[in-house]
């Protein structure tokens, strides 16, 4: 990991590989989409309204793994001080954010429907909810921070918030299983999927789609803070004469 | 020791004691954290009548009637353990229907019956097209198999 260290190294290999996140990941998202939309079957019990699936699971996913590759970073950045950590964690909290909402509004439009409610405070909504309050007490802990010299990543304050945040992606995953909910239990474990493999395969696109997505984002971020710091770089310099 | 490998026993030192701060948070919200009463629960505890609460599990299957009325039912809640009669007026969700997972909002009257003012439906887990509908299931297994 350390071999990236060095940013032009990093930026080397990061240019390309954005562009090869971004359209496979376009292409996969439209694609599992439209076969969501119009080629599998409709659901038994919901029928058309399961359609929303495709986007909702995949936010959900996104809004989860984004907060653990802010610890990840985080401790990556505590404990071998590595100076890409604090930017990346700083790029996964916009989109992540950004998902983590997505899920909560789909799921709100989804709820009407099929549960006869916008929204119930139960386990998983609501640790859903307090995962975005955590990333928009990061992203206001991020901003005050970089303003004191960070190079653009996060103070180890707000890595320690993103480790200490952490605990929260179980009891997301667990609420369900916890604790009696109006959510349904998990429909895919380690076991198998309760989803029919007719209405699963589109999902499996949109994931892996969102997914080259949001790394493409994130690189696109990460690039963007170099270059913010190369800039401030460079006016410090002229300024100084 | 190097400085690097302090701060990582260090770092996972705090990340244990998060995790476990966490875990005993969480089971101590075990049963305040339950979004419903199942009848179980209710018959285990006992529920005083006219307490606001939730009550959630499976609608009986032939235990839903429909009063002169149209817009009154009755309908047993059952979670496998205990059964609990109830009652609402009102529009109940589509997907309210026997056999399937409900979440009533009310009281209990004095007679015990559940007196809802508001209806939710909880479905399962599954996932599956109009053919497939009826299989045997395995919650556990999630496996289907046709039905003999």
């Amino acid at each position: 990991m350390h071999r990236f260290a060095n940013p032009a190294r990093f930026l080397k290999i990061a240019r390309p590989l954005t562009g090869w996140l971004f359209w496979p990941g376009l292409a996969l998202i439209l694609v599992g989409g439209a076969c969501g939309l119009f080629v599998t079957p409709a659901d038994y019990l919901q029928g058309q309204t399961v359609r929303i699936l495709y986007i909702h699971v995949p936010a959900a996913w996104l809004g989860m793994g984004g907060w653990t590759g802010i610890a990840v970073a985080a401790l990556m950045q505590l404990v071998w001080r590595h100076p890409l950590a604090a930017i990346a964690g700083r790029a996964i909290a916009a989109p992540g954010a950004l998902f983590t909402a997505i899920c909560l509004m789909t799921g709100s439009i989804w709820g009407r429907p099929t549960w006869g409610t916008w929204w119930e405070w139960d386990g998983r909504m609501t640790s859903m909810l307090v995962l975005l309050f955590l990333y928009l007490g990061y992203i206001a802990l991020a901003n005050a921070s970089a303003r004191d010299g960070q190079a653009g990543g996060v103070s180890n304050v707000t890595a320690i918030f993103g480790l200490v945040g952490a605990i929260n992606i179980p009891i997301i995953n667990r609420s369900v299983v916890w604790w009696n909910s109006l959510h349904q239990g998990p429909s895919i474990t380690l076991r198998g999927s309760s989803i029919a493999m007719d209405l699963l395969w589109p999902l499996g696109l949109t994931l892996l789609g969102f997914s080259l997505w949001f790394g493409a984002i994130v690189l696109m971020r990460m690039r963007t803070i170099l270059a913010q710091n190369k800039v401030e770089a460079r006016m410090q310099r002229l300024a100084r004469g | 020791m190097k400085a690097k490998h302090q701060r990582l026993i260090l770092a996972l030192a705090a990340l244990v004691a998060i995790i476990g701060a966490g875990l005993l948070a969480v089971s101590a919200l075990k049963d305040e954290a339950a979004y419903f009463y199942a009848p179980a629960d209710v018959k285990a505890k006992g529920v005083e009548p006219g307490k606001a609460i939730r009550l959630g599990g499976m609608v009986v299957g032939g235990s839903l009637k429909r009063a002169a009325d149209g817009v009154t039912i009755r309908f047993d809640v059952t979670d496998g353990k205990a059964t609990v009669p109830a009652m609402f007026s009102g529009i109940a969700p589509d997907l309210f229907k026997e056999g399937s997972g409900v979440v009533a909002e009310g009281s209990f009257d004095a007679k015990g019956t559940f007196i809802a003012t508001n209806l939710l439906a909880k479905h399962d887990e599954r996932y599956m097209p109009r053919e497939l509908e009826g299989m045997n299931y395995n919650a556990s297994t999630h496996e289907m198999k046709a039905e003999q």
